[in-house]
Order: C-alpha cells, then sequence, then structure tokens
C-alpha cells in the first residue's frame, strides 16, 4: 500500500491542472506539496492580464487565473501541503520532502507529476562584465518585490532581454512612477510576445534597442550605470558603437530555465534541446509512472497551454494507476527535429497509446516569413502544415494524425521552410 | 492605411486598418481583431493592473484591475487614484476598490482574494 495514488510536485498552473484532471478521472488519493505559502505558483505575482483567452475564453490577470484553479481545487478532495520541499524522488516513486510543519517525510506513490517550473537565468548565466553593485535583478525578482511586497527596486530602469516578463516589467516599473530608460535585446529581433512590445514598450514611449548589448555593469555599491553596445551577426559588440545609461537598476529578463535538479537526480534522462525530461505523448517520463508537465518540461510562452499539458499528464497518470501500472514496453516513434527547429515536445509517440492524433508543440530558432512545416518520415514527406509566419517566441503545435503515424518508419522529422510569398 | 498588430491575444495578428474605409480592417484572424483596429484608431483603450496596500492580509499588496478597459490617456490618472489607498482584509475578488476611477466610469476591482 502506498500513502498516495498520486503525488504532484508542485502547486503552480501546471501541478493545479494536473491533480484536478487526475481528481476527475477517479483518483482519489491525491496530494499536491507546494513550497511556497499559497497554491497558484509565479501566477500569483502575475498581475498583468492576458490570461486564458484559449482555456476560459476571457481575459483573467494571473491572480483571478490561478484562482480559478484554486478554487476548483479546493471542490475536489485533493490534499494539499503548502510550504513544504521536495527533497528527492525515486524511480520507485518515494517522495522525500521536509516542512516546517510535518519536518522530514518519506511518503510513497503510485505515479508522481513533476510540476516543479522553471527558473530566470541570471547575471552569472550570462557573464556580463562588470562590479558587483546591488540592483540588478531578474525581471521576475522584481515583479515579486512590487506586486506582492509592494517594494520598489529602483528609480532609473534599463532591462537587458526583450522576454515577456522583461517587457511586462518595463511598463510595471513605468506606472509605478520609475522611468525605463531602455530594453536592450541581444538577438536581431525580441524573444517575447509581439503584442507585448505594442503594449508593453510603444505604449510608454520605451525605446527597444535590437541587436545590442551591456558591455559594463558600473557602480559600487548600488548600481550607478551600464554600458551599452551594438552587437555584430557574431554577437560580438562592435567597438565604438557603446553608448551610458545612468541607472540605479538592471533587470535581466534573459530566458528560463526548467527546474529539473529532481528530475536529474531520479535519473530521468533529460532532453538537452529543452532542458526538460524526454517524454512520451502523455508526458510520461522515461521512468514509467513519473510525468512532466508545464514549464519544467518545456518553457511555454502561455499559461493556458500549461494548463491543457498538465490535464494531459494528470489524465496519463490516473490511466497508468487504471492499467494496472505497466512497465513501458510499448513501440514508439522518435520525434526528431529537423532544419530550422529547436526542439520538440514530445520527443516520443507511441501510436498504441493514441486515440486520434497527437499534439506536437516546437519552436523555430529563427523568425521565418511565409513558411511550411514538413513531416518526414526515412525521407518521405508525410504531412506538411503552411504559416504565414513562425518566431522562435511564439511556440508553434501541430496535430499528427494517428494515420500518419502509422505510415512513419520507426522515427520522424519535423521541419521548416520558407516558401515564397 | 495604418498598420498595427492586435494586442487581444497573444497571436499578434497584423493588421491593416484602412482610414479613408470607416477604419475598415484587413488581416486579423477574428472579430476582436476588426474592433481592436477601429478601437486603435479612434479611441485606444487598455485595461490597467495594478496593486493596493492591504492591512491584515498576508501579504502587503492586493492586486487590482479597472473592470473594463479605460481610455488610454487616462492611465496614469487612473494610477494616481490607486495611490495612498488601504484596503482592509478580507478582501474578496471582484470586490469593488474604487468606484468610476478618474471619470472613467469604470471601476477598479480586486484580483485576488486576501483573508
Amino acid at each position: 500500500m502506498t500513502d498516495y495514488q498520486l503525488i504532484v510536485v508542485g502547486g503552480g498552473p501546471a501541478g493545479l491542472a494536473a491533480a484536478i484532471a487526475a481528481w476527475e478521472e477517479g483518483l482519489t488519493k491525491i496530494l499536491v506539496v507546494e513550497r511556497d505559502r499559497d497554491l497558484g505558483g509565479i501566477l500569483n505575482q502575475c498581475i498583468h492580464n492576458g490570461f486564458g483567452l484559449h482555456h476560459f475564453g476571457e481575459e483573467l490577470t494571473g491572480p483571478e487565473y490561478a484562482g480559478r484553479f484554486v478554487q476548483k481545487l479546493a471542490e475536489t478532495g485533493v490534499s494539499v501541503l503548502t510550504d513544504a520541499m521536495v527533497l528527492e524522488v525515486t524511480p520507485e516513486k518515494q517522495v522525500r520532502l521536509v516542512s516546517r510543519e510535518m519536518g522530514y517525510q518519506e511518503l510513497t506513490a503510485q505515479a508522481v507529476v513533476l510540476a516543479m517550473g522553471c527558473r530566470e537565468r541570471t547575471r552569472g548565466a550570462i557573464g556580463t562584465p562588470g562590479t558587483r553593485p546591488a540592483g540588478v535583478f531578474t525581471a521576475g525578482a522584481a515583479q515579486r518585490y512590487v506586486n506582492i511586497e509592494g517594494q520598489m527596486p529602483g528609480k532609473r530602469v534599463v532591462i537587458l532581454g526583450s522576454g515577456d516578463i522583461g517587457l511586462i516589467m518595463a511598463r510595471r516599473m513605468t506606472l509605478e512612477g520609475a522611468k525605463v530608460l531602455a530594453c536592450v535585446e541581444l538577438m536581431p529581433y525580441s524573444g517575447g510576445l509581439t503584442r507585448n512590445i505594442v503594449q508593453c514598450l510603444q505604449d510608454y514611449d520605451i525605446p527597444l534597442y535590437l541587436s545590442h548589448t551591456i558591455t559594463e555593469i558600473r557602480g559600487k555599491n548600488r548600481l550607478s550605470g551600464v554600458t551599452v553596445a551594438q552587437v555584430g551577426p557574431d554577437r560580438a559588440p562592435i567597438p565604438g558603437t557603446e553608448q551610458d545609461f545612468a541607472c540605479d537598476t538592471l533587470l535581466l529578463s534573459v530566458g528560463l530555465v526548467p527546474e529539473n535538479e529532481l528530475t536529474r537526480a531520479a535519473g530521468i534522462p533529460i532532453d538537452p534541446h529543452t532542458n526538460g525530461a524526454v517524454v512520451y505523448e502523455n508526458r510520461e517520463t522515461e521512468c514509467p509512472g513519473i510525468f512532466a508537465c508545464g514549464n519544467v518540461l518545456q518553457v511555454h510562452d502561455l499559461v493556458d497551454y500549461v494548463t491543457a499539458e498538465s490535464e494531459l499528464a494528470g489524465r496519463a497518470a490516473a490511466a497508468y494507476l487504471a492499467g494496472g501500472c505497466p512497465a513501458d514496453d510499448e513501440p514508439y516513434i522518435a520525434v526528431d527535429a529537423g532544419a530550422a527547429i529547436g526542439y520538440t515536445v514530445p520527443q516520443r509517440i507511441r501510436p498504441g497509446k493514441i486515440d486520434k492524433s497527437a499534439e506536437l508543440f516546437f519552436r523555430v530558432r529563427a523568425p521565418m516569413k511565409k513558411s511550411r512545416i514538413l513531416v518526414t518520415s526515412g525521407g518521405v514527406q508525410l504531412a506538411a502544415y503552411p504559416r504565414e509566419r513562425l518566431a522562435p517566441g511564439e511556440m508553434e503545435r501541430i496535430q499528427l494524425p494517428k494515420s500518419l503515424l502509422q505510415k512513419a518508419m520507426g522515427s520522424i522529422t519535423v521541419s521548416a521552410e520558407e516558401v515564397a510569398e | 492605411m495604418k498598420e498595427l498588430i492586435c494586442i487581444c491575444c497573444p497571436r499578434g495578428c497584423h493588421l491593416q486598418v484602412d482610414e479613408t474605409q470607416d477604419y475598415a480592417v484587413t488581416g486579423n484572424a477574428c472579430p476582436r481583431g476588426a474592433e481592436y483596429g477601429r478601437a486603435e484608431c479612434t479611441a485606444p483603450t487598455r485595461v490597467v493592473t495594478s496593486t493596493v496596500a492591504v492591512r491584515g492580509a498576508a501579504y502587503p499588496r492586493c492586486p487590482v484591475k479597472t473592470a473594463a478597459p479605460i481610455p488610454k490617456g487616462k492611465i496614469f490618472e487612473v494610477m494616481a487614484t490607486l495611490d495612498g489607498l488601504t484596503l482592509r482584509a478580507p478582501v474578496t475578488l471582484g470586490q469593488v476598490v474604487v468606484k468610476n476611477a478618474a471619470g472613467t466610469g469604470v471601476d477598479v476591482v480586486a484580483t485576488r482574494t486576501l483573508e
């Protein structure tokens, strides 16, 4: 006998949706473990609107979106443990955790859903030269200070990186009275959603410097300024293009990394392109009965897709139990990322496990104009999907019908190519 | 002809708005785009989200939003009405925090329940 049928690690949007879906599929002994004080994860600090258009058909703020799932969970019999940190998950599905209230505990489950989310890349990850003054924050940390704790990180702000959190914080700091001097992006295009460029930067006349980076951080105790320089096609700074900005705050929005310490420690294989687990069509990892979903699996642009993916994982966990916890020996088709494609999720599809079709998520490596997405196997084209444009900042998805997968030989390759207008 | 990027959803449709043809919109994938394109060229609006101080809750700030889009030019005036305001817990989701903010006819409401 195990303590729970299912333990969900993480109580953000992914964990909430997975737990609710598993409950709705008939599991009755489910535990959600959350390290923060409240459920909802990072949505609680994302006070801006724009969430839920796909899932709810209306535009909600982050706390509202989270609130709906927290409410729904409360109407189930799912157990919740907050202020609790999972230390280890074993392949045998033993979950070791520690909390102030209960101390150290070892719990067992028949299935586990990993929903730990992701973490921001920091200054160390991008190696910006200069001194180490106060005033350099990741954009998400600043978001927490402003929106949850009511503290302003500074008054004159430069933002490095044009990911969505950086763009959102450019507007937020402006509304709270700070002067945002510039948003600086290394690449020749923004990594954020186009709508955020419009409503966060253009609305407030904040300049976006594409193909630029910060080459020096200055300041003794507090940040006093940064040097911004243009970069060439090789992304190296071009001498002579430097300009100085006097600022007391630098926000970094330079990417997110799935938080997979538990996954790695469990010996679950990781895809070096997503930094998340290698998964099958139902989000099962290579360790039978352990599933992964949401930003711990692949960094999503939209929480709506996190919800959809996590419902899939939750339902799959319930099906795994209903099927008597089978060992994994079904044949699968490997999905390879071909020309112009950065990664795909899932990486493996078992045709025997899908009803009508499998949904495939991926990102292109660089922006593309009118294009088509090709699915091939053994050099034979199985399907083509037209797109008006493609961008790395916007995750793409295609449906692979079961009939198509049955034609595949061992593996399929997804690629993209531009077509004449 | 004015070119815009629709902000109604993350798809970000590239719209063309023809001022000479009663602001006819092309390039939109849904009716919201046509509406947005027209409004953006005639009377642009935005939903404003922010926080207000709250006492007696686990956190010192309560997130809020305008219950509907307000004229873009009124954003900072609406922000100013939130300054110096202090709520008392419990606060419930949807509770009106400021009525008719800055004369826009739109209320500012809480977006999180804080006990």
